[in-house]
């Protein structure tokens, strides 16, 4: 059992080199069956994880089988086995949909950068080393930059040019950070800096405090937290919709480091650092919903909306994270599975509508009716209500249970203003986007055209048939995330589990 | 106390520099200072196992004191990982070069006349979200690379 963290990372990266080898000999349909046998393995893999995870042990893997605090460790518990199974599930849909549009085929290698991708993303979600995660970090830009970048075109350049440039600053940001902790604590095991944080010396805690902030900066521009976020919706606009729709797990990645790292280093056992980001990631989330919401009213594009309606869900569960009680993190990690999935169907759907508008693409304009109208409107229908969150679809239950777990905290009043405000504005501007798209619109006049792909549909209902099953199940579902907050919480089981049983490697 | 000096020294001009570079309009400054930043963060995680001088960083019978060697090995990661981020980089700034007709940041032409030194948005919108297939565009980044 230990050994399940390290197959989810090696598994991608074995299929991407794979992947390299039999692209010239073999050709696309090869490179397509592989593709999908290995995201598909990819699935079953993260779920079987996923079960193992919910016995709630943890499972640790120490490479090179080194003693703990000395060695790599990679730590699967149930948020990092939901991530992964998450982050598969995505990429399953996200491929399949790439590969019926044919928009694999517009350059070299996306299907090995989309693995690369996957490896770094696994990753980053299960290793217990900040090091480490700085590596897996990197190893997710390089492929992320590649796919951005995938197919080219003037936009997808200039913005491609700025996300690059904008993320190596906040690597070597991430460095910096990283040399302080370990100047001042001695240490980048996480569960050891957890224990030594606690210990630091009164002069120390200053460095430390700097070190932790600077991972905050870091964390923030990967989630794209108010005032960094302005790459977010250029990237995400230009990109492919595939892509976008991967990338939606990409500024949780930054969400979830932030939960790990802050959670684990500034937690409970911290004395006098404990929790003393919470006061900047809430006012950040804060902030961020507000310019979420007038992003989505300026927004003059359908997949600009979406982008900074990506933003909004980010924020959201920054503040959910900000609020810092059992309830609200589990709430969070609620919300962060529906956002994750409706974002990348938003995004994929996006696509379709812009298709099917043919030279007025997703421009928020009049345009003669698109073909398969019926369809797609149903679809942004749904996705709409899940994403401003009304009831029944998910996003309304998550919103809900973040609220209420907002009420115990004394800034409850702003969180209440500021998430319910945003929340009518988006709706208010994406009814306004669906009246212009589908409502008295003209007829064709006779010009050929393009008809709805349909097959192209059915990853976006598998994405979104994942919503109203989250309500269905909603019992079991919060129960669940409930224990992994309390998992989470439970920081003196977290580093028993990694630091203290060394050199047996779990044979 | 000096050597502490000089490192502390060093660190915050090469990162002055990188910063005031990375402001810079253009991509070739920019490239430079991302360079000045992962050089200082090199020198800034090599330094953050304390500074001796001469100390060997794995066991040696005839000494007792020691350098950490767990930043040196920092350190050899992270020039790996900006070595190759800056490669990518230039590799990056090029095709924007060729493919925007500029190597502006955003994009931007500067005006033949430089007198009221204007800035204006490409006009060309021919190619603009059009994908084109990469096949052709390797060739021309060969081009670029001769």
């Amino acid at each position: 059992m230990n050994y399940l963290p390290i197959w989810a990372i090696l598994f991608p990266l074995l299929g991407g080199l794979l992947q390299l080898l039999i692209r010239n000999k073999a050709g696309v349909a090869a490179q397509r069956g592989l593709s999908l046998i290995l995201l598909s393995g990819l699935v079953l893999l993260a779920l079987w994880m996923f079960i193992v995870a919910l016995q709630g042990e943890r499972y640790v893997y120490y490479l090179g089988n080194w003693p703990a605090p000395f060695g790599i460790v990679l730590v699967l518990d149930q948020l990092s086995a939901m991530m992964v199974l998450l982050t598969a599930v995505l990429a399953l849909m996200a491929m399949s949909y790439a590969m019926l549009r044919q928009i694999d085929q517009l350059g070299l290698h996306f299907h090995v950068l989309f693995q690369i991708q996957l490896f770094g993303l696994n990753g980053a979600f299960l290793t217990g080393d900040i090091f480490n995660l700085f590596v897996f970090f990197e190893v997710l830009l390089l492929a992320s930059y590649g796919l951005m970048l995938h197919g080219l075109g003037q936009e997808r350049t200039k913005a491609g040019l700025h996300y690059v440039t904008l993320n190596l600053v906040g690597s070597i940001l991430f460095l910096f950070a990283l040399g302080a902790v370990y100047g001042s604590l001695g240490t980048l095991n996480l569960a050891d800096l957890a224990l030594k944080v606690g210990q630091a010396p009164l002069e120390r805690q200053g460095l430390i405090k700097t070190a932790g902030l600077l991972l905050l900066v870091v964390f923030g521009l990967k989630a794209a937290m108010f005032p960094l976020y302005m790459w977010l919706p250029a990237t995400y606009a230009s990109t492919s919709a595939p892509v976008a729709a991967l990338f939606a797990i990409m500024t949780k990645v930054g969400i979830y480091a932030l939960i790990r790292v802050h959670g684990t280093m500034f937690g409970a056992e911290a004395q006098g650092l404990a929790y003393f980001y919470q006061p900047w990631v809430l006012s950040a989330g804060l902030v961020t919903l507000f310019v979420a919401a007038l992003g989505v009213v300026a927004a003059q594009e359908l997949r600009r909306l979406v982008t900074y309606g990506v933003l909004a869900s980010v924020a959201t569960l920054l503040i959910a994270v900000g609020i810092n009680t059992p309830a609200s993190l589990a709430a969070a990690l609620f919300y962060l599975v529906h956002s994750t999935l409706l974002a990348a169907t938003f995004f994929l759907l996006a696509d379709l509508i812009s298709e099917g508008r043919e030279d007025i693409g997703d421009r928020l304009e009049k345009a003669p009716i698109m073909p398969g109208a019926k369809y797609l409107g149903i679809v942004y229908f749904a996705v709409v209500v899940g994403m401003v969150g009304l009831p029944p679809l998910s996003g309304f239950l998550g919103k809900a249970l973040i609220l209420q777990s907002a009420l115990a905290h004394p800034w409850y009043g702003w969180i209440f203003a500021v998430v319910l405000g945003s929340s009518l504005i988006m709706l208010v501007s994406m009814v306004r986007a669906g009246t212009l798209l589908f409502y008295r619109l003209p007829p064709r006049d006779g010009r050929a055209i393009i008809p709805l792909q349909k097959t192209a549909l059915l990853p976006i209902y598998a994405l979104l048939f994942i919503s109203p099953l989250l309500v269905l199940l909603a019992h079991p579902i919060t129960e669940f995330t409930q224990q992994m907050a309390q998992q989470l919480l439970d920081l003196s089981h977290y580093t028993q589990a990694v630091l203290a049983n060394p050199m047996q490697g779990g044979h | 106390m000096s050597t502490e000096l000089l490192i502390a020294l060093s660190i915050g001009i090469m990162v002055s520099c990188g910063v005031y570079l990375i402001l810079r309009p253009n991509t070739f400054p920019v490239v430079v200072g991302l360079t000045f930043l992962s050089y200082a963060v090199n020198v800034f995680l090599f330094a953050m196992g304390g500074l001796k001088v001469g100390m060997p960083p794995i066991l040696d019978e005839k000494v007792t004191t020691y350098t950490d060697p767990l930043p040196q090995a920092l350190v050899l990661t992270a020039i790996v990982i900006s070595f190759g981020m800056t490669a990518f980089l230039i590799v990056l700034s090029l095709r924007a070069r060729d493919n925007l007709n500029t190597d502006h940041i955003d994009g931007k032409i500067y005006l033949s006349n430089f007198t009221d030194n204007k800035l204006i948005e490409p006009t060309e919108g021919s190619s603009k979200d059009q994908p084109e297939r990469v096949e052709s565009t390797t060739t021309s980044q060969q081009d670029i690379l001769k």
